[in-house]
């Protein structure tokens, strides 16, 4: 019933990383960013999760475990420091915090 | 051709990935990055992953992004400007078409992934814990056994974010401009 390719999830997950990668690089509002970097994350989890069912192998899967823990982490210490960004310059975004270029 | 469920999902996650990117308002990013995380869970369900995409759902597209939408009603972020400065933009597209077609190329001309016919179908699952299995209890077996150092130091992290954030947020006279 289920006749989908290694090679289509791959292709899915380079796609994902690709516009994530595009959000980096051309939003300006620091959460956006930061959600462009998660969703490049998900595209990796994603091509590991596939690795791992067309390998049979059970640790790529028990890689993304971690990762999505980590993941969380992540997420909680780099929105407190947005946060505390936000309190200290009034803005979140990245083409106003020029301190160090100018 | 795969599967329809496989080409819902997929077209699914990438349109809303296309919301996330190109959305000016950053609560409808925020929602596009909810769809997204929803179509990669569906993703795993299709990979027989099913205690990660359940994991998937309830982490990223449940605790984290409430965490997010919670941060930018916080912070009010509206974005002032009208239209993306023509210099981001041709940026954007050039990354966006160069790295896409290099995708396309790498899976469908370079010869360097197994053709579509090779893998069509994912191999048969079997009974052997120390194979992939469907059911979570080969992740518990695996995280107290083979694992157990990593377990421990994810929890220590967990622990160490929780401290870092709490001392980050707190309010500190001389941290004011």
């Amino acid at each position: 019933m289920e006749n989908t390719a290694l090679a289509h999830h791959l292709l899915l997950a380079g796609l994902l990383f690709v516009l994530g990668l595009t959000g980096v690089l051309i939003r300006r509002n620091l959460l956006v960013v930061y959600m462009c970097l998660e969703l490049m994350l998900a595209a990796a989890t994603l091509a590991l999760v596939a690795f791992s069912r067309f390998n049979r192998t059970m640790d790529g899967a028990v890689l993304v475990f971690f990762v999505i823990t980590v993941a969380a982490a992540e997420v909680a210490v780099g929105l407190a420091l947005i946060v505390a960004l936000f309190r200290k310059r009034g803005t979140v975004r990245s083409d106003a915090l020029t301190t160090l270029r100018d | 051709m795969p599967d329809g469920l496989f080409i819902f999902f997929a077209a699914l996650t990438l349109g809303a990935a296309l919301l996330l990117v190109l959305s000016r308002n950053a609560v409808t990013s925020a929602m596009g990055m909810i769809l997204a995380l929803v179509g990669v869970a569906a993703d795993f369900f299709l990979l027989d992953a099913y205690f990660l995409g359940v994991l998937q759902v309830l982490v990223y597209a449940g605790a984290v992004m409430v965490l997010f939408l919670f941060i930018i009603m916080l912070l009010d972020t509206e974005d002032p400007q009208g239209a993306y400065p023509w210099k981001t933009a041709a940026l954007g597209l050039a990354v966006f078409f160069l790295l896409a077609a290099s995708v396309l190329w790498l899976f469908h001309w370079s010869g360097a992934v197994p053709t579509a016919k090779a893998g069509a179908t994912p191999p048969e699952l079997s009974a052997n814990p120390a194979e992939f299995v469907t059911a979570a209890k080969a992740f518990g077996r695996l995280l107290y056994t083979k694992y157990l150092l990593p377990l421990e130091l994810a929890g220590f992290l967990l622990l160490v974010a929780l401290v870092g954030v709490v001392s980050l947020s707190k309010d500190n006279p001389e941290n004011k401009a």
